[in-house]
């Protein structure tokens, strides 16, 4: 995450919050655009245990949210991504990325089919927000005259996640403790018209909350002043991500890598991978029959040393095998962290593998996603 | 021991005769937030000034250390390899790195004392 912090602050975009950031002493750094809070007091360690302990809440307004409309959103939509978006239910929320004619990954995406539990006839479309600009152009250009795009430009989008997030949303709204995971609707939180998915990004259960932004600040500082929420910066945002084994676009997932080198074909229906329609569905298809070269795995280092990205990843006879692509420190793990690619003969878990950082070689070893488990809601 | 003295990479150095004691500065620890692994130099290791000496991990990033002082390392933390947080906690304490038998004394001119050096971090910050 630190090579995306640019370091200009001028000109750099404000989210709803932002005065909340500052006046809580966040730490800030321009993040995609935006002047976005790295940490606050706690720093990244403590508010990382937090959010796994309690719950955190999280700004993050700069994603794109934006609604799709037309005779068939659904239909339209699934010639840019795998996702089985016909099989959405209303109300129900799929996780998939647009890609390009290689296969390639161009961004990855919460899908939500909005119906009656939302009141609204279109999907309800999330975005990275330093891909949101392209994803949103692509999808006026490709889906001219069949679907129309509508960029929510006024509301903020926060995310509240941990085990205790669902004790604390419910005090304010009704209903929300009994959504399955994965779903959406438009209800009252403490009297602001809001939409909430019960999903997130940290592998904690947990809600994203759609605010419109002249409520956002009134909110925020409702559900901040219950006793089990922190405020959580981005850094915890990343570490909490890693050890759930999730992907961050432009680092473990690119344009380069395809969603089965990825390890993300349970996001492509089976409808989906039979019928393909979708760009790259013939390579995505090659890919199902005969396997991948590649495929991202998750490395745990044996010592105390960090592997960041851009690690090299030998076999433990010394040949190159991969790359790691995000790295850091797991505070629930409570040592080092890292995913990366690595050839496919060598993506066992368990499998022992080497990783050169600065010039040592220091022993880690091949281990299944999630370094921490998920803990959904499943009702 | 000596008064402190600070390196504009904010090191800071303590010299007991020949012998140098180094660590990273308040200043900078907060900056990097929690510190969760330090990569320290060998002992006997010769080190130059304004040299690579080390990296220090934060949860977010890794940050290179380096040598306010020419010498040979005769001693390293080893408390930091199982308790990286004294980097937090007792930056200018217990949180040292390493000691260096100076080739110079007089490197130590190039460094600042502590009222220059809060002004380095003022005007920098």
């Amino acid at each position: 995450m630190s090579a995306d912090i640019e370091s200009e602050a001028t000109s750099l975009k404000k989210t709803p919050l932002h005065a909340l950031h500052q006046r809580l002493g966040a730490k800030m750094a321009g993040f995609a655009g935006y002047d976005m809070p790295i940490q606050y007091g706690l720093g990244i360690l403590k508010e990382h245990l937090h959010t796994r302990a309690a719950a955190g809440l999280f700004d993050v307004s700069h994603m794109g949210q934006a609604w799709l409309t037309g005779a068939d959103p659904a239909a339209a939509l699934e010639r840019m991504v795998p996702g089985d978006l016909q099989g959405l239910a209303p109300g129900r929320q799929r996780y998939t990325q647009f890609l390009n004619g290689k296969g390639g990954i161009l961004d990855d995406l919460m899908v939500t089919r909005a119906g009656e539990p939302l009141g609204h006839e279109g999907l309800f479309v999330v975005v990275n927000a330093a891909c949101k600009d392209a994803d949103f152009a692509r999808m006026e250009t490709t889906l001219a005259g069949e679907a129309a795009l509508e960029r929510i430009e006024d509301r903020a989008l926060v995310a509240l996640q941990g085990p205790l997030a669902a004790s604390v949303l419910s005090r304010f709204a009704d209903g929300v403790d009994t959504m399955p995971f994965m779903s959406a609707m438009r209800v009252s939180v403490a009297g602001v018209d809001c939409l909430v998915s019960r999903s997130g990004y940290s592998g904690e259960d947990g809600y994203e909350i759609s605010i419109p932004q002249n409520d956002a600040m009134g909110l925020s500082e409702t559900l901040l002043g219950c006793a089990e929420v922190e405020a959580i910066g981005l850094g915890a945002r990343d570490s909490l991500r890693l050890e759930a084994g999730l992907c961050l676009y432009g680092h473990d997932i690119d344009e380069g890598t395809t969603p089965l080198e990825a390890g993300l074909l349970w996001s492509i229906g089976k409808r989906r991978r039979e019928q393909g329609g979708f760009p790259g569905a013939e390579i995505v298809q090659a890919q199902i029959r005969d396997g991948v070269a590649r495929k991202r795995v998750g490395i745990l280092p044996d010592g105390r040393a960090p592997a960041r990205e851009g690690t090299e990843i030998l076999s433990a006879d010394g040949k190159p095998i991969g790359t790691v692509t995000s790295g850091g420190f797991g505070p629930s793990v409570g040592g080092p962290v890292a995913m990366g690619y690595v050839a496919a003969d060598f993506a066992a878990a368990g499998t022992p593998v080497q990783l050169s950082v600065r010039g040592k070689l220091l022993p880690a070893a091949v281990q299944k996603l999630p370094f921490v488990e998920q803990r959904y809601y499943r009702g | 021991m000596s008064e402190l003295k600070f390196s504009e990479e904010h090191e800071w150095v303590s010299v007991e005769g020949d012998i140098a004691t180094i660590g990273i500065t308040n200043f900078a620890q907060e900056q990097l937030g929690d510190v969760v692994f330090v990569d320290l130099p060998n002992i006997g290791a010769q080190v130059s000034q304004g040299g690579d000496a080390g990296v220090v991990e934060s949860v977010k990033a890794a940050s290179e250390v380096y040598t306010p002082l020419s010498g040979e390392v005769v001693e390293v933390n080893e408390d930091l390899e199982s308790s990286p947080d004294l980097v937090n906690s007792d930056p200018e304490g217990d949180g040292w790195f390493f000691k260096l038998r100076m080739d110079d004394a007089s490197e130590l001119d190039d460094l600042m004392d502590a009222a220059a050096y809060k002004k380095f971090c003022d005007d920098n910050a």
